[in-house]
């Protein structure tokens, strides 16, 4: 008897605690209100589907329900699936069961006879709009922060509850996969544009007495695809205009994707035989193809890095604790070349006030025309309003006068890589800047402890190195010196998250950790060309691993005499401890005897020609005549991975790095690694740390040393372990 | 082994494969029937004695489909024990017929077969039947796919072929088969095509314009640089990383040309046609069929034509005559350099540039078309060899009797 008292008992609390709210008014709308305790957002798992499908049951078997609005109870509606489940999967089995599952679940409501409207008060994204696509009409708050889209393609997965079979239904073929197979996201006025949404509301109470009105109107309800003489619009993939889309649409993708990509490939052939069958069968195609996607590496690595690591990231995992938040109000930034004039745009248009101080008024004049000219395009492209832009100027203030650093809570330094200029700069600048002010260089090569040097309080003289463009790289190395105290590297941090970049923190090395990769890359594309590989194979071969420009193409854009200025600089630094990298020889005989230092000059490896597309540069062939030995693509892919991946492993050795995510982020976010890889080590984690090593000394026996693994890798490898 | 023996090949003129073309009216159907019926009035043919008939036709649907060939046979009146099969080797497919049936009678197993093609492209444009390989995107990828344009383009680019190569190229087609139209050379195989009241649609090859020169055809746009452009030519790049662009240099006036036509060949063994009293023309020495690399897509000729000399024993110096398929002027011109053969030895009479490339009946035309021009030349041998879509190639070496 007491066990079923507290039975009922736990069944009334369990009801009162759902996460699904069943309020039936007198005109027989049921209302099912999703709010799930315990959680600021309400997400696609058990714990919501479950209650959803008492819900539904209710919804067949009770005849006073005569029509159903869904709603949410957070500020949300529905931001997607439950992330952690579907990262879990490793059987295809399981995937396909749990979308058959949730698609299942979805038919029953859409073919229940009567109206559904899903009353859209916030953000729908996936699985929460395909819940929506599911029901027989949408109407949305018009608030400009709500996001409407399928954007599973970003995690390398696919929109498996229904998405790609009721979106291309709903708006066409053509309309529907560029919304899927790039993961847009739209506002409601514009998925209102797109035929996603039926209507806009002005608040809450607006849309659900607009809800309310069409179910009244609509007492049978259903979906257009149920109706008899359903046709696509636009056409299926039988008709003629679509088939000749789709006859070069795989090479439009993989023109971007190289191939890399299963995931918008898989969308692609989920819609198109969709099509090709009845709605029920065209559910079961898409589920295939889901579960695909949800075991392969590829959407691993990128849930990995891209959601885990960088969630992880995004929410101060490397900034000290036990610092308050800090914001930063008034930065210096000294310099107003390209470096300077980007951070002095994006730290404006983050609200800080600027101070963006040259040698000469003219140069800082041109430094804030450069955010001038940024604003003036976003206005061009309607993204900008008038006032906003004078707002944006508004807040920096171009000068030559060093006294009007005074107040200043943060500097960067941003001038020439030169350590004398530097150091005066920085005696200079900390003289009239607030006395608690951080003091940053924004150098991406000479070493942090060294710089300090010049400054009077080391603890608060730290690495911000930004990557060009500015307005449009994401990442920030923040580097710690000998000296940084903690609580300069939290301020630091918040900065960079105050102009809504993203941080990792490294510690101080040659090149830091990114230059010093990505130079690897770079070198490894020249030491090919050395020895006499096809220059264009090498560069379509950097292009198939995933890099996003070619590795000689980069080269140019970076200087070639830039590259050899750090090399001369890093000999005489080191010495006998100076490694000699493999692109050295050819790039002092391109600087000094060729005369083609790179892109600047209009010859590199590459001829500029005015107002032309760059070629390769004929001779070329005479300066490396062609190996006897071609090397496959799949051959160079490797060296140039590998090479960016064992000088990643060896900065973790040598702890450059200390977290797995802040390495990964970095190299993608910062010089392009493969993203479909999810970063270096995630790559050297998926090709596994055993077989990793074994592949490392195949290369090195046969191109060099370099290749060696890292020792910390031989040690993980016996150990069977892998980067956490 | 029997040998192979063609006793007879006709076909109908070209029409224009458009709306204004003179063919768009007449049904597929009746385009063999025409010629049906010219084998059977030349040769006194009693059709009973027929084992087979093989038809290619590359866009089998509509009024093409069903297996024309048997429709064909019952509609033309031939004797119901005759069997009609219709198969697709792309721009193969007129040949494809021919090397059936030439192994259908070497075997031993049949005696006499017809073998020929159709294909109305007029009536049904190319692509109509769809296809995995262009519109199921999984398949479209995994073959690296591009249109056939883009290979010809893209071997252009490779063999360094300009825009005035392949343009001289095409004016020299259209001089060739302007000359022999003149001269009525194609008089012995081309059977008018004639109407349900005997009138005569067309006698001619319509498409031909011997008066075009390089200059004319220099104002033409290339026609695959836009879709070239759109992406089908990064998929070429990716498969040949080290070709740095692609020039697009194909236009209308140098490929082949759109067409509307039919051809019908008589093959049977060497007792079957004294029975009969037929006359020998030409014996088929050797055939092969040889994949190649699918997104260049038409470098299969050379490869195709080594495994039939070898076959036959023979050198590409011993062919008299070449007749190699006009399907792009870039796949001849690289054809001729694969095989290092006289340039002047092929396709004397012009091709498809100027006559048109009427898809599933080609191969069958110009077994007709060497063996006339062998006789009236009195050489002795000729090979017959055409590049094919999905990357493959054909070649037939013909030797007089």
């Amino acid at each position: 008897m007491a066990a079923t008292e507290k039975e009922v008992m736990n069944e009334a609390s369990a009801k009162e605690n759902s996460a699904v709210r069943q309020d039936l008014d007198a005109d027989g709308i049921l209302t099912l209100t999703m709010d799930m305790p315990g959680r600021s957002m309400n997400v696609l798992n058990e714990q919501l589907t479950e209650p959803f499908a008492e819900a539904i049951e209710r919804i067949e078997s009770d005849d006073a329900v005569k029509g159903v609005i869904i709603t949410s109870g957070k500020k949300e509606f529905l931001a997607g699936a439950d992330i952690d489940g579907i990262f879990k999967i490793t059987d295809p089995g399981e995937a396909y069961e749990a979308a058959r599952a949730y698609q299942g679940f979805l038919r029953r409501l859409e073919t229940c006879g009567k109206p559904v409207v899903a009353a859209l008060n916030g953000t729908a994204l996936g699985g929460g709009l395909e819940m929506a696509l599911a029901c027989h009409y949408r109407v949305a708050v018009n608030n400009p922060k709500a996001k409407f889209g399928l954007p599973e393609v970003k995690l390398g997965l696919l929109p498996g509850g229904g998405g790609t079979q009721r979106l291309p239904r709903l708006i066409g073929i053509q309309n529907s996969l560029p919304l899927m197979m790039e993961g847009k996201e739209l506002s409601a006025e514009k998925a209102k544009g797109a035929g996603i949404i039926n209507a806009l509301a002005s608040d809450n109470d607006d849309m659900m007495k607009q809800a309310r009105e069409w179910c009244q109107a609509n007492p049978k309800a259903t979906a257009p695809w149920d109706a008899k003489g359903f046709k696509y619009p636009g056409g299926d993939a039988k008709h003629p205009a679509v088939v000749q889309v789709l006859a070069i649409a795989p090479s439009m993708l993989r023109d971007k994707t190289k191939g890399n990509f299963p995931a918008p490939e898989n969308i692609l052939a989920s819609v198109v035989e969709g099509s090709l069958v009845d709605f029920d069968t065209g559910l079961d195609v898409e589920a295939r193809y889901f579960a695909d996607l949800v075991v392969s590496q590829v959407s691993k690595n990128m849930i990995n890095t891209f959601w885990y690591q960088l969630n992880a990231l995004n929410k101060g995992d490397s900034r000290p604790k036990g610092f308050d938040r800090s914001e930063v109000k008034k930065l210096g930034i000294l310099g107003a070349g390209m470096m300077g004039a980007g951070i002095a745009y994006v730290s404006a248009k983050a609200g800080i006030e600027v101070v963006l101080k040259d040698v000469s008024q003219e140069a800082a004049d041109k430094g804030k025309a450069y955010s001038e000219g940024l604003l003036d395009k976003g206005m061009k492209r309607g993204r900008v309003t008038n006032s906003q832009k004078e707002e944006l100027l508004g807040r920096i203030k171009a000068t030559d006068k060093v006294e009007d650093l005074s107040g200043c809570d943060l500097i960067i330094e941003a001038v020439f890589e030169d350590r004398d200029l530097k150091a005066s700069v920085t005696k200079e600048t900390e003289a009239v800047m607030d006395a608690n002010g951080v003091f940053a260089s924004n150098t991406s090569t000479l070493p942090i402890t060294g710089l300090a040097e010049a400054s009077i309080r080391k603890d608060k003289f730290i690495g911000l190195h930004f990557f060009s463009p500015v307005d449009k790289m994401p990442l920030v190395e923040i580097i710690v010196g000998e000296e940084t105290s903690d609580e300069t590297l939290a301020r630091g941090f918040d900065y960079v998250q105050q102009i809504k970049k993203t941080p990792i923190v490294v510690n101080d090395s040659r090149g830091f950790y990114t230059s010093r990769c990505f130079g690897t890359y770079v070198n490894e594309g020249v030491a090919l060309l050395a020895e006499g590989q096809n220059p264009r194979a090498i560069e379509v071969a950097g292009l198939q691993s995933g890099m996003p420009v070619g590795p000689l193409a980069l080269q140019d854009e970076v200087s070639l005499s830039l590259a050899l200025h750090v090399m001369t600089q890093t000999r005489k630094d080191l010495g006998d401890d100076y490694r000699e990298p493999p692109s050295e020889a050819t790039l002092r005989k391109f600087v000094e005897e060729l005369d083609r230092p790179g892109k600047k000059a209009g010859k590199g490896f590459y001829d500029y020609p005015e107002g032309g597309k760059k070629k390769l540069w004929p001779g070329l062939a005479e300066q490396f005549p062609p190996a006897a030995e071609k090397l496959s693509q799949q051959e160079m892919i490797d060296r140039m991975l590998f090479a960016q991946a064992n000088e990643t492993a060896r900065c973790v050795e040598e702890g450059v790095v200390e977290k797995t995510g802040d390495a990964n982020i970095g190299s993608v976010f910062g010089w392009g690694f493969a993203p479909h890889q999810g970063g270096t080590l995630q790559f050297i984690n998926a090709y596994g740390v055993k077989n990793f090593v074994e592949r490392s000394r195949e290369l090195a026996a046969k191109y060099g040393e370099r290749f060696e693994p890292a020792a910390i890798l031989v040690k993980m490898a016996e150990k069977g372990e892998t980067f956490a | 082994m029997s040998e192979a023996i063609i006793y007879d090949a006709v076909r109908t003129p070209r029409g224009k494969g458009k709306k204004d073309g003179s063919l768009h009216g007449v049904t597929p159907i009746h385009l063999l029937k025409n010629l049906f019926d010219a084998v059977q009035e030349r040769n006194a043919l009693d059709t009973s004695r027929v084992d087979d008939v093989v038809l290619g036709c590359v866009t089998p649907v509509g009024e093409q489909g069903a297996d024309i060939a048997r429709t064909a046979v019952l509609y033309s009146g031939w004797d119901q024990s005759v069997t009609g099969v219709t198969q697709n080797r792309f721009c193969a497919s007129g040949l494809e017929s021919v090397n059936l049936a030439a192994m259908k009678v070497m075997s031993g197993m049949e005696d006499l077969v017809a073998a020929g093609g159709v294909e109305s492209m007029s009536r049904w444009p190319m692509g109509s039947d769809g296809g995995a390989m262009v519109m199921d995107p999984r398949v479209n990828a995994a073959m690296d796919f591009v249109p056939q344009g883009i290979g010809a383009d893209l071997i252009a680019s490779i063999e360094n072929f300009s825009r005035e190569d392949v343009d001289n190229f095409a004016v020299r087609s259209q001089q060739k088969a302007a000359e022999a139209k003149a001269e009525a050379r194609f008089n012995n195989s081309v059977v008018p095509v004639k109407d349900v009241n005997g009138l005569v649609v067309l006698d001619h090859d319509e498409t031909v314009r011997g008066e075009t020169t390089a200059a004319k055809l220099g104002e033409l746009k290339p026609s695959f640089q836009m879709m070239g452009e759109m992406g089908f030519n990064a998929t070429a790049l990716r498969k040949y990383p080290e070709v740095e662009s692609i020039t697009h240099v194909h236009h209308a006036g140098n490929s082949s040309g759109i067409v509307d036509g039919a051809a019908l060949t008589l093959i049977g063994s060497e007792s079957i046609g004294k029975e009969l009293g037929l006359k020998p023309r030409a014996r088929i020495r050797a055939l092969a069929t040889q994949g190649s690399e699918p997104t260049i897509m038409l470098t299969g000729i050379a490869p195709a034509t080594r495994k039939a000399l070898a076959k036959a024993g023979m050198q590409a110096s011993d062919i008299d005559l070449w007749e190699i398929n006009e399907a792009f002027a870039a796949v001849v011109l690289r054809a001729v350099r694969d095989l290092d053969i006289d340039i002047d030895k092929v396709n004397v009479n012009g091709g498809a540039i100027a006559m048109g490339h009427p898809l599933g009946a080609t191969g069958s035309i110009l077994v007709g078309t060497i063996i006339d021009e062998l006789e009236r030349r009195d050489l002795n041998t000729g090979c017959i060899t055409l590049c094919v879509g999905g990357g493959m190639g054909i070649a037939t070496i013909v030797e007089r009797i």
